[in-house]
């Protein structure tokens, strides 16, 4: 059984968040519409929902992250719920511990959801497996393979400009190759039925057999950036690169960065945005970075409203009426 | 099936006459998502209410999140006044435990601390589970538990009464 079906009930229900492939229009739409409702507890006195009042959260943080893990955090405690981040990393990894044991331990804490994130591909589902089954496990990326919560909030962003999806055309700029995040908003996008999508970028950086995902593959911005809607510009994971794929930062910046002439070819109206940390003057200008059309602060704080409707609806598809058993 | 319209121009009556003697001149509304919004809008006509009328969902506030989980199809809240110190009138269409009034009151004292609160009914059909009573009632029903009573709407409100299980 793949994540994709594993991540659901037998009622099609989401028990876990593993990956947005396979997900259906309505499982998106109820997580747009749930976030939606959940956007305006910010502004007011109280920044709480009592929601998941006396669950806990637990953050396992295998790999390095500021934003996806602030903002998890944040939309635990805006549920009421307790929270506790573990940066692994830095602790039982280091001393040898297996990552079963350590899920094991923090199992006996009586938990309710991990939220994980991790370097190897299939990290989160292998922990949803493992786990008891009352616990619902987040996938906050693993490795090159998905990103979920970032594609959702990426689409809750575009949507609360531009809702009609049949007409959006979308470019996706940079490094797809090592990018889950492109990968996740890729499906995320077609799923609810996204004009056209395109990738930019140099043929090193580009997985083998894009096309499959059903994008429209382009080399050049000057060809790709005209006329779209929306344009997402991904981090260069330098970290991840392995062997000589792109010549240097500058050279890179010089041939895809996005710069005012190159936002230029876009539609007026059109909608910058990146994931996260910007490496300003490599993928993007800062003057573009930090310009009227850019939306990239609004992602980060609509990453907080779309991980707790994550969080309630899928630790909501846990709970059982009184005297059944899973 | 029954005409809710006329139910509803007894409850502006008798909110109209509790307003007034609790000298209470600039009420706002909040309707409780779905029925409860229909409602309010028309007693908000009915008493010449300029304010907005505010629209509640409770779903987040529910009691029975660990049982069934979040409900299908929360709105978002919209609350666009300034609920500290005003007089606000809750609406809803059917009372029954006081369970939803419950979670109502929790969401709304998390926009601030109300002057006031009345609750406006349009059918009170008995079986409370929580001290909970409501200032304006459209009608009593006494009905058996298996009976579900619903408001249609928002064209023309009706209520039906329907089996359930």
């Amino acid at each position: 059984m793949s994540a994709t079906h594993f991540q659901l009930d037998r009622r099609g229900r989401l028990l876990h968040f593993l990956t947005i492939e396979g997900l259906t229009r309505d499982h998106l739409i109820d997580i747009l519409d749930t976030a939606e409702s959940l956007h305006g507890v910010a502004e007011r006195r109280v920044k709480k929902l009592p929601t998941l009042h006396g669950k806990t959260v637990v953050n396992l943080f295998f790999e390095a992250s500021t934003r996806t893990r602030t903002t998890f955090e944040l939309a635990a405690k805006r549920l009421s719920a307790d929270v506790l981040t573990l940066n692994i990393a830095t602790s039982s990894a280091v001393k040898g511990e297996s990552l079963l044991d350590t899920l094991r331990n923090i199992e006996a804490m009586q938990c309710d959801m991990f939220v994980v994130r991790h370097e190897q591909s299939g990290a989160a589902e292998f922990i949803a497996r493992h786990v008891k089954p009352h616990i619902a496990v987040l996938n906050a990326g693993d490795g090159r393979h998905a990103h979920p919560t970032q594609a959702m909030l990426d689409v809750f962003t575009i949507r609360r400009h531009k809702p009609d999806f049949a007409n959006l055309q979308v470019a996706i700029v940079g490094d797809i190759l090592h990018s889950r995040v492109a990968r996740s908003l890729i499906h995320a996008l077609n799923i609810l039925g996204a004009g056209e999508i395109r990738v930019i970028a140099p043929r090193t950086l580009l997985p083998v057999q894009v096309e499959n995902l059903g994008v429209r593959v382009f080399h050049r911005p000057r060809d790709g950036l005209r006329d779209v809607d929306v344009i997402v510009m991904l981090r260069l994971q330098k970290e991840r690169m392995e062997g000589a794929l792109l010549p240097s930062e500058q050279e890179f910046f010089h041939c895809y960065g996005l710069t005012e002439e190159r936002l230029a070819l876009a539609k007026p109206d059109v909608l910058v945005m990146h994931p996260g940390p910007i490496n300003r003057g490599v993928e993007i200008d800062s003057r573009v970075a930090d310009g009227p059309r850019s939306v990239i602060l609004e992602q980060v704080t609509n990453g907080i409203a779309v991980r707790m409707a994550v969080m309630s609806i899928t630790l909501g598809n846990h709970a059982r009426p009184a005297g059944e058993t899973a | 099936m029954r005409d809710a319209e006329p139910l509803i121009e007894a409850m502006a009556d008798q909110l109209r006459e509790l307003l007034a003697a609790r000298d209470i001149a600039e009420p706002v509304l909040v309707g409780i998502y779905t029925g409860g919004v229909w409602i309010a809008e028309r007693l908000r006509q009915s008493l010449g209410i300029t304010a907005p009328l505010g629209h509640l969902d409770v779903s987040f506030y529910r009691d029975d999140f660990s049982r069934i989980g979040v409900h299908r199809q929360v709105r978002p809240s919209e609350l666009p006044f300034d609920v500290e110190g005003r007089h606000l009138v809750l609406v809803d269409d059917v009372l029954n435990t006081g369970r939803t009034v419950r979670a109502a009151l929790n969401g709304l004292f998390d926009y601030g601390r109300p002057a006031s609160v009345l609750l406006a009914v349009l059918v009170d059909r008995g079986g409370r589970e929580l001290p909970i009573e409501a200032h304006v009632v459209g009608a009593r029903l006494n009905l058996p538990v298996d009976q579900q009573v619903q408001l249609t709407g928002p064209e023309l409100l009706r209520l039906v009464i329907q089996q359930t299980g």
